[in-house]
């Protein structure tokens, strides 16, 4: 069969394929998001991005109900959002086969926390596998769609970004060719999770369970792998490749399915060593289980519980030949991520800073704007926090404070779980300034579609939510839109939202730079600076944009701004900020 | 198992420079001339300035995709700071192919800090083995800036066991069709320099 090199979050993608899946739903979220845009290659696949991750697994299930074997994918905070369902799925079972994907930042790469999703396997009660490279990501996610409908339940599937994100040789299968019929059947005592149908369904789970863990100890997808007979380690994820590269010489019982845990292969594997370490990463999942087997391991005493785990903090840990780096003497200066060159955030965080708001702010983009200049966030919880944290805050500050207070989100963070949040600010009276940064994309993530956008996952035209009308339908009285890119007006409303005593909502709009779809994003010619009109004041340099630079004066003259024209996107808001003319606009 | 040398190479630059791109190549081509691979990155930050890092390793059998501290052989770099930045990854024996372009980052660009001077002579002073390319010139040369990434791929390619066929199936398996020949001219340039 043919080998390629896959990412695996395209291995999980290709094995939705192989497996016969026809639905599939996800909310984007780093690093889980690309399994979904690579899942859009396969036609018979119905794969679609909904407004958050509950309704991505209300839709899974939905599809599971019908017969159709189905995915649903999601970052680690997303299974948060889409607990309630899948607490009740897990008593129901599927009719089609389901899996569930999430992946866990280990470090943070690109989340506000590094929670473990296996907690949530046990919590659930849902099976979950974790793959440790592409090929097992392939192999155990199809095989996943088999054994939730062997076992009647959801299965989960745990990937980590470096699991997400790395690419590694993959052998490819055949596609199943015969897919599941779909159709109506009627089942009430499995899917009407009444609490007399319930009380039936729960005895079912903690037997599946029973029966997982008995099976799981023949399964190929846990193994024993032969040392030298010293040490045995007890491993999974990606923390098994680390364990291979630390300890080559080790015996490793590797597991693939990491909930319900093979209870009988671990004893078995146990009884042979005197020392048994478990090597995971983020909690102490596998090995706080094993403990309470009474089976004595060492684990977190010694490898770390916060951050990812590489060869060198493993090494470090055991003091195994720690790797000694030869420092650098002088500090650099940190490239931390930043807004791009004419991102329609920068006008209106520059504004927020002026205005001395303080901003509750979300998840997107436009977090950023807590990094200087810009420095204009205060708060940033999760996806949709900042409405609820601003009604929260005016229910305790004096009316001085209480105008200073100003929600900041996104349209697709806004559609994802603000609703809630404006609906409520409305509806128990509060007062504040809701800024909703319509940029007509989920930036953060890759630019992807949602329901305010006017596309699908598949670069189809769909309906645009009218976001305007939304709010006022909600009960928001004063609705305002403005272009972020004319900076005075922008900052002029903004001042009169936070003055009234009302809620306000005010939509910034104005398309992301990157841009996919054709004629969104108007090409503007680049800037440069005069540098006999420059003087020096550095105005243009507050709004903090990756196009201009400053350029220290030689031999004592004044220095002066300039601009990068390859990187400047013409969007002419440092323009704005110069008093003396400086800047003009290329015109060749 | 010590029989099993796995090659590492580290790719560091700044987002939008192309590295993603060249890391693909990388491992196409490693693929293709019979070793396993794997690489590591992180997306999400990429489009926004920010320091980007990219791992590719190469041998019999490679576990780990993240290259162990300490023990790159290859450290290949889109930028002079950010290469600086991971040099204490690099092994002694290791070497370095660097683009010689600067990019301020945002503290450089607001004025509030300093540039580190004369990284080129730094990188020299604790590793023997460095190359610096003038990618941009010579992408410039072969027609379009923005393939610095290819004209870099070039330079790297030299060092690597590849043959010179393997590398052109490669870039034209992953390069789209209209930037293909500007693409090919540049790895030729990068690929001139010893």
């Amino acid at each position: 069969m043919q080998k390629t090199i896959l990412s695996g979050n395209e291995a999980f993608a290709r094995a939705a394929y192989e497996a016969g899946v026809t639905v599939a739903s996800a909310y984007p979220g780093t690093p889980s998001t690309e399994i979904l845009e690579n899942i859009t290659q396969y036609e018979r696949i119905d794969a679609s991005w909904a407004p958050n991750e509950k309704v991505a697994l209300e839709v899974g299930i939905g599809a599971s109900i019908g017969g159709a074997r189905t995915i649903v994918t999601m970052k680690h905070v997303g299974v948060n959002v889409a607990a309630d369902p899948l607490f009740t799925f897990s008593y129901t079972g599927v009719r089609g086969g389901m899996v569930l994907v999430v992946a866990d930042d280990p470090e943070m790469h690109s989340s506000q926390d590094e929670q473990d999703s296996r907690h949530y396997a046990r919590f659930a009660k849902v099976p979950m596998f974790e793959p440790s490279d592409s090929q097992e990501a392939l192999d155990f996610t199809r095989l996943a769609f088999e054994v939730s409908e062997q076992f009647d339940a959801p299965i989960m599937v745990r990937s980590t970004t470096r699991i997400s994100h790395s690419k590694s040789i993959v052998e490819l299968g055949e596609p199943l060719m015969e897919l599941p019929e779909t159709g109506l059947v009627r089942d009430p005592s499995k899917f009407v999770m009444l609490p007399g149908n319930a009380r039936i369904r729960h005895p079912l789970v903690e037997k599946r369970l029973v029966d997982m863990a008995e099976w799981a100890c023949s399964q190929g997808f846990n193994r024993v792998e032969a040392g030298n007979g010293k040490i045995g380690i007890i491993t999974s994820g990606v923390a098994y490749q680390y364990t291979r590269e630390v300890f080559p010489e080790a015996d490793i019982l590797k597991l693939g399915l990491v909930f319900p845990l093979p209870k009988q292969m671990i004893r078995d594997f146990a009884e042979r060593f005197e020392t048994i370490y478990v090597i995971e990463e983020l909690d102490p999942f596998i090995e706080e289980q094993v403990k309470a087997m009474g089976i004595n391991v060492i684990g977190k005493e010694k490898v770390p519980i916060c951050g990812e785990l590489t060869p060198g903090r493993l090494r470090q840990a055991f003091d195994i030949d720690p790797p000694s780096l030869p420092p650098i003497k002088e500090e650099l200066p940190p490239r931390p991520p930043n807004m791009c060159p004419g991102c329609p955030h920068r006008g209106v965080f520059h504004a927020l800073n002026r205005l001395k708001a303080y901003v509750t702010g979300d998840i997107g983009c436009y977090t950023l704007g807590f990094m200087p200049p810009l420095s204009a966030m205060d708060t940033c919880i999760c996806m949709g926090a900042s409405i609820g944290n601003a009604t929260g805050l005016s229910k305790v500050l004096n009316e001085e404070d209480r105008k200073k207070v100003v929600a900041v989100i996104g349209d697709s963070t806004f559609l994802h779980t603000g609703l809630n949040g404006l609906m409520d600010m409305v509806y128990n009276k509060s007062t504040a300034t809701v800024l909703i940064l319509d940029n007509s994309t989920t930036g953060m993530t890759g630019r992807q579609d949602n329901p305010a956008t006017g596309y699908t996952l598949d670069g189809e035209f769909a309906n645009q939510v009218d976001l305007e009308a939304l709010c006022r339908a909600l009960g928001v009285k004063h609705v305002e839109t403005v272009d972020p890119a004319q900076m005075d007006n922008t900052r002029k409303v903004i001042k009169e939202a936070m003055e009234r005593p009302e809620v306000s909502v005010v939509i910034t709009r104005r398309p992301c730079v990157l841009i996919k779809h054709e004629n969104v994003v108007e090409d503007l010619p680049p800037l440069y600076v005069k540098s006999d009109k420059c003087v020096a004041c550095k105005a243009c340099l507050t709004i903090g944009c990756p196009a201009i630079e400053w350029e220290t004066g030689k031999d004592g003259s004044k220095g002066n701004c300039k601009v990068d024209r390859l990187l400047c996107n013409g969007c002419q808001v440092c323009m704005q900020l110069c008093k003396f003319d400086a800047f003009g606009v290329c015109d060749d | 198992m010590t029989d099993n040398k796995v090659t590492n190479i580290l790719m560091a630059g700044v987002g939008g420079q192309g590295t993603l791109l060249a890391s693909e190549i990388l491992s196409e081509v490693l693929m293709q001339a019979g070793f396993d691979v794997k690489k590591a990155e992180v997306h999400g930050m990429a489009q926004r300035g920010g320091s980007v890092v990219s791992h590719v390793r190469f041998g019999k059998k490679v576990y780990s995709s993240i290259i162990p501290e300490g023990e790159v052989d290859v450290l290949f770099g889109f930028e002079l700071l950010e290469t600086y930045r991971y040099l204490p990854l690099v092994k002694g024996s290791g070497a370095v192919v660097v683009n010689n372009l600067k990019i301020a980052p945002p503290s450089v660009a607001l004025g509030k800090r300093e540039y580190p001077v004369d990284v080129a002579a730094k990188l020299k002073e604790l590793v023997a083995n460095v190359h610096v390319v003038d990618g941009l010139q010579l992408a410039e040369q072969a027609g379009n800036s923005r393939t610095v990434n290819t004209v870099l791929l070039g330079a790297l390619s030299n060092t690597l066991e590849p043959t010179h066929e393997q590398w052109i199936d490669a870039i034209k398996s992953l390069v789209p069709e209209r930037f293909l020949d500007v693409n090919l001219k540049a790895f030729e340039l990068g690929r001139q320099i010893r």
